[in-house]
């Protein structure tokens, strides 16, 4: 619901697309975030899928839009959909009702009915249970729902508890719905499918302190950490705040703040840096002087002096360009503030408290290129998953802009053909065996 | 620094914003952090020049939006999120506020809350009931056709003069207090946007950035064919639901078009009358009489398609506190395009001083309650669109999008 963009292959100018991206780019700097970690064949599959998914989206009423300002360096990659995921949900509800289909509100699935299939022993779904009570069957069934980042204590039980004797997740805000719970992923984990991912891995940004716990979305991020320094609270700095462009490195930020004691991280920047970041939705705090702003974060004014002192001391200056990785860099100093790297010297002053925010979590179903649920290695013949369920096939941890919405629309869909090819095929060889 | 300038550093300082301005200011705070939206219409890239949202930049945004809805439907901040973001109707708010503010005389301003349909209608009737009595008196209410020789003469009721002396007045006094209004929106515009930290624009340039050419006709042509009801793809915009719509676009193409060809023909006869002493009734055929049917026609199926869009408009669009003003219009409207049409069908017969009477109190009412009503949005909603047209062409002091 909060996505606003996915990233396509295309291999010359699209509409909305500017250049080139070639599948064999897509895939490389997939891999690079991923450092390894995803299903080449499942990653290629939906890179591929994705050169070809926007006719159809426009054909179910989404309208795609000249990339947003603050965005140009995704012109190339990234195609946004006018309004949002939202405006894209409701086009899809109209297609699907305009269709003839029935759509359920407020029917949430409880359980997931299943049974082993005699002569080939793989297993099948036979029926859904609602929360209702009631239960319907099909032929074939679509397993589209979230990642489980709603569940608190599946999120304590996947962290556990810090060398500070913290629970980390505690501290951890869900970017998305409250009820992407996991209920049924849990359900086909104790019914023996086969997992993939890590719980702890997921797309986790670093967001405003002062969030919902809930539904926060895109607005609450804060996207100056390039320009300045981060320090956590002990008024230390703990990783390159230049290592690369920010879109390309704002979903580590959430992991290593929630790595931080606290989970806190602070953001600080000086009047250089205003205007050229995009507007955060909370205003920061703001002091004309270190000292003063260290007051108003709560931290040791000493230590975050001195902190800020080593920095100004480390920078070496060159050209100061946002739009290149830049020489301005810091010498002799842990760790290092690779690009962008100007002396925090220039009142005011502005620090934004920054906490993890969770976009959806990594641990899904394993599935083969029909997206068809495995179930001790031997695919399902009817049960396919679709959407965050499954997003660990291809994203074992990192993240790079607009891929989750790839891997949805490109997998949804091909789950949507593989349903319907089975109700068709499978629903008319159970009825053979019958007769 | 000019004295104008200094009058509205000092008009800034003293201005205090309402809680509606806030409301605006505070969501598009939100807005400005997400821009998800910034296809949709000319408002979410106006936004995205600014960081901060002052009175004046407030007053500009909500007179750009259109209340098409298509960021209500989108938003996933919308109601029932806490953030309870709905910028169609914080804009609407505003926008009765920018009404009132530069009204013109200020004195008047209250006018517009007051603004009603049951008012609209019953001054329509009052009207009426007034310029029946004064033909009663003359003793012209029933006897009208015998007294014009000719039939039909309109001039035996009432004479042209007279008519033309009222109407013109008052018309002239509507046409007059909403330029001056938005005269003075547009003063607290122009200066303060165009002020950045290093160079103080001076008051020519600022009067140079209004006649820029392209600028006044991308405005006008925004303007003139609704462009901000298409959604930004074309398929239109909202009314009950999120489905897409272009009847709105449509009916409010009717409602505008219907009455400029009545404008038109009114002028036409206008001139006529006092150039070529060419004296009403015209023919079937004539100019004035074809563009006073035409409009006529598009004004009873504009206002009675708007009205009925407005009925089923889905509950969080716009202002529901401006209905009453909104629906008080379009009535008149349509009352004086169908009271028109019937006195022009039935010109012959023994009502049409009755008809003529009813008519006169439409468009008196009409004309009375235009400054100070729905009409007011015509006005300000262009200037902010000739506003985002300059804007757009002056360069962006923001350099965001380098990250």
């Amino acid at each position: 619901m909060h996505t606003r963009n996915l990233r396509c292959m295309h291999d010359a100018p699209q509409d909305v697309l500017t250049d080139a991206y070639p599948e064999e780019e897509f895939w490389q700097d997939l891999l690079k975030v991923t450092g390894g970690q995803t299903t080449e064949h499942m990653a290629r599959r939906a890179i591929r899928e994705s050169s070809i998914c926007r006719d159809w989206m426009r054909k179910h009423g989404v309208r795609f839009q000249p990339s947003l300002s603050g965005t140009l360096h995704l012109s190339r990659t990234n195609a946004f959909f006018m309004g949002g995921g939202k405006a894209l949900v409701n086009a899809y509800y109209l297609s699907a009702e305009k269709l003839g289909l029935e759509i359920r509100y407020n029917a949430p699935v409880e359980r997931i009915e299943l049974s082993i299939r005699m002569n080939s022993g793989r297993t099948e779904f036979v029926a859904a249970h609602l929360k209702s009570g009631e239960r319907i069957e099909a032929k074939s069934c679509v397993l589209a729902c979230g990642g489980f980042e709603s569940n608190r204590d599946w999120l304590r039980e996947a962290w556990g508890q810090n060398a500070l004797g913290e629970w980390p997740t505690d501290n951890f805000a869900i970017r998305g719905t409250r009820f992407n719970m996991g209920v049924l992923l849990k359900d086909l984990m104790a019914q023996g499918a086969d997992l993939i991912g890590d719980p702890t891995q997921a797309h986790m940004v670093a967001i405003d302190a002062r969030a919902p716990l809930y539904d926060g979305g895109i607005c609450t991020r804060v996207d100056c950490v390039s320009l300045g320094i981060m320090v956590n609270r002990n008024a230390q700095r703990f990783y390159d705040e230049g290592e690369d462009f920010w879109p390309k490195r704002y979903a580590i930020w959430g992991r290593l703040v929630a790595q931080q004691p606290g989970q806190v991280g602070h953001c600080i920047i000086d009047a250089k840096a205003v205007g050229r970041f995009m507007p955060p939705v909370f205003k920061g705090a703001k002091a004309d002087t270190l000292e003063e702003l260290a007051r108003q974060l709560g931290l040791s004014e000493a230590e975050f002096l001195k902190t800020v002192h080593d920095y100004n001391a480390a920078c070496r200056v060159g050209t100061f360009d946002h739009s290149v990785l830049d020489d301005c860099h810091t010498e002799n100093l842990t760790p290092a503030k690779t690009h962008w790297a100007l002396p925090i010297d220039t009142a005011p002053f502005y620090g934004y408290t920054l906490k993890p925010g969770v976009t959806f979590t990594y641990l899904g179903l394993e599935v083969d290129e029909t997206t068809a649920v495995r179930f001790g290695g031997t695919e399902s013949p009817n049960l396919f998953a679709a959407g965050e369920i499954m997003a660990g096939n291809v994203l074992g941890k990192g993240y790079t802009a607009g891929v989750g919405m790839t891997i949805g629309t490109a997998f949804g869909r091909i789950a949507g053909v593989e349903a319907a090819r089975s109700a068709i095929e499978y629903g008319a060889s159970l009825e053979g065996s019958a007769a | 620094m000019s004295t104008a300038m200094l009058n509205q550093l000092i008009q800034d300082a003293a201005q205090l914003v309402d809680a509606s301005e806030h409301e605006v200011a505070r969501q598009m705070q939100i807005c400005n952090a997400c821009r998800y939206c910034e296809g949709f219409c000319a408002v979410f890239p106006a936004m995205t020049r600014r960081l901060d949202f002052a009175q004046h930049d407030v007053h500009y945004l909500a007179n750009l939006c259109h209340n098409c809805g298509a960021c209500l439907h989108a938003c996933q901040y919308a109601p029932p999120h806490e953030f309870a973001v709905n910028v169609p109707r914080a804009m609407a708010q505003v926008r009765v506020k920018t009404y009132q503010d530069f009204a013109w005389p200020q004195a008047f301003a209250g006018a517009y809350k007051r603004n009603g349909l049951v008012l609209c209608l019953c001054m329509a009737f009052g009207l009426a009931l007034f310029f029946l009595l004064a033909a009663g008196f003359k003793q012209a209410l029933w006897h009208a056709p015998s007294l014009g020789g000719a039939g039909g003469n309109f001039y035996a009721v009432f004479p042209h003069s007279l008519m033309a002396g009222v109407f013109g007045t008052v018309f002239g006094f509507a046409a007059l207090a909403l330029t001056l209004g938005v005269k003075r929106f547009w003063a607290t515009q122009v200066f303060k946007q165009y002020r950045p930290q290093s160079e103080l624009q001076s008051a020519r340039g600022a009067i140079k950035l209004i006649v820029n050419k392209d600028a006044f006709q991308e405005a006008t042509q925004s303007a003139l064919s609704l462009q901000y009801l298409g959604g930004g793809h074309g398929d239109g915009c909202h009314n009950e639901d999120e489905r897409w719509t272009k009847l709105r676009r449509v009916f409010h193409h009717f409602t505008f078009y219907g009455f400029m060809l009545c404008f038109a023909a009114t002028s036409v006869a206008t001139v006529y009358h006092y150039a070529f002493v060419w004296i009403a009734p015209y023919g079937y055929a004539s100019l004035p009489k074809w563009l006073g049917i035409t409009g006529g026609i598009g004004l009873l199926i504009g206002p009675a398609g708007l009205f009925w869009l407005k009925t089923k408009r889905h509950p969080l669009h716009g202002d529901a506190a401006q209905n009453a003003m909104d629906y008080g219009f379009i009535a008149l409207l349509f009352s004086v395009s169908l009271t028109g049409l019937a006195l022009m069908l039935w010109r012959d017969s023994s009502a049409m001083a009755f008809l003529l009477c009813i008519h006169l109190g439409c468009v008196m009412a009409l004309f009375m309650t235009i400054p100070y009503g729905k009409m007011a949005h015509g006005f300000y909603r262009c200037a902010a669109l000739l506003k985002f047209a300059i804007e757009k062409r002056q360069p962006n002091n923001l350099n965001l999008s380098a990250d």
